[in-house]
């Protein structure tokens, strides 16, 4: 059975390589976690990118919105890279998440067949 | 089963605790869900038609589609929704329905159900609580086994170490696994 104590243990593994880096310079994902989103599948993509990410060993933020406003396009994420546009992707299965994944996390490029939305924050 | 879209409706509702509890009782032949939170709560005038999909879908946008259709599936299975609230202070909701019953939903994933929860809300509080009691007559030294998941406990012990981190995550997801398989007692 697992217990406290092996937490306690993670801690101060994790606490150790947390450093100075704080969110700002991880990449951000927001799954739409609204009632259309979740029937239309939000949670197996949200399942997808954390499965996508543990293997991949790749570090992100992953948070939730509500409703917005692009029913007809769930599922829908958004990838917002540091120093980057944030990018809102639509219509997803769940095998479009590896490749979202892989060529806009990793390579660093947009996989526009799915891009529904880009909104400029750059400089941020 | 639908509760994602349950708790999705405590989120929205501003809670910054939420309980999930599930009771099994096989010698009463009972399965029953309870979701409780701290939000905001739900006005009477709503509360009054909050399972009724066409008003609930019209004028009250926020609350999600799960409840109508929770109902359902408890009234389906001679069981039934009760919901309490109280403006600030909270909503709490009880589904029964029976165990055995051959319509009930099976309980789905729960773990990537929290998982996912805890994952996008980290500053929430998840209490998971399942209580599973089996025939007691066949199995007096397994009756009346709980399981218990807080996360403002585990936040305790990760002191400033986040608890949506994929290592915390991960850990969370075994303790969850582990748990289930022991309150189960190998019969799942
Ligand atoms: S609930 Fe999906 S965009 Fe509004």
């Amino acid at each position: 059975m697992k217990s406290l104590n092996e937490l306690k243990e993670l801690r101060e593994k994790l606490q150790k390589n947390m450093s100075a880096r704080d969110k700002s310079d991880k990449v951000n994902i927001v799954v739409g976690m609204g009632t259309c989103g979740i029937a239309a599948g939000a949670r197996k993509i949200l399942q997808a990118i954390m499965k996508e990410t543990e293997k991949r060993n790749i570090d992100v933020v992953v948070s939730q919105t509500g409703c917005i406003g692009m029913c007809e396009k769930e599922p829908l994420l958004d990838v917002k890279m540091p120093g980057k546009d944030r990018i809102t992707y639509g219509n997803l299965s769940e095998k479009d998440v590896e490749k979202i994944i892989v060529e806009h996390i990793i390579n660093g490029k947009v996989v526009e067949k799915f891009a529904v939305a880009r909104l400029e924050e750059g400089g941020e | 089963m639908h509760i994602l879209d349950i708790v999705q409706n405590s989120i929205v509702a501003d809670a910054s605790r939420i309980e999930v509890i599930i009771k099994e009782d096989l010698s009463e032949n009972l399965f029953q869900i309870e979701i409780n939170d701290n939000g905001k709560g739900i006005s009477p005038e709503v509360l009054e038609n909050i399972t009724d999909p066409f008003l609930t879908s019209r004028t009250t946008r926020p609350v999600g589609m799960g409840l109508p259709l929770f109902k359902e599936a408890a009234e389906r299975c001679d069981g039934e929704l009760i919901i309490n609230s109280q403006l600030a202070e909270g909503t709490e909701l009880k589904v029964v329905f029976k165990h055995d019953h051959i319509d009930r939903a099976p309980l789905g994933d729960i773990k990537g159900t929290l998982i996912s929860l805890i994952a996008l809300n980290p500053q929430i509080d998840f209490l998971y609580k399942h209580i599973y009691k089996k025939d007691s007559l066949k199995n007096n030294n397994n009756n009346n086994n709980y399981f218990i998941l807080d996360t403002a406990e585990l936040k305790k012990e990760l002191e400033d170490v986040d608890i949506n981190q994929k290592e915390v995550l991960n850990w969370i997801a075994e303790f969850i696994k582990e748990g289930l398989k022991e309150l189960y007692g190998g019969d799942c």
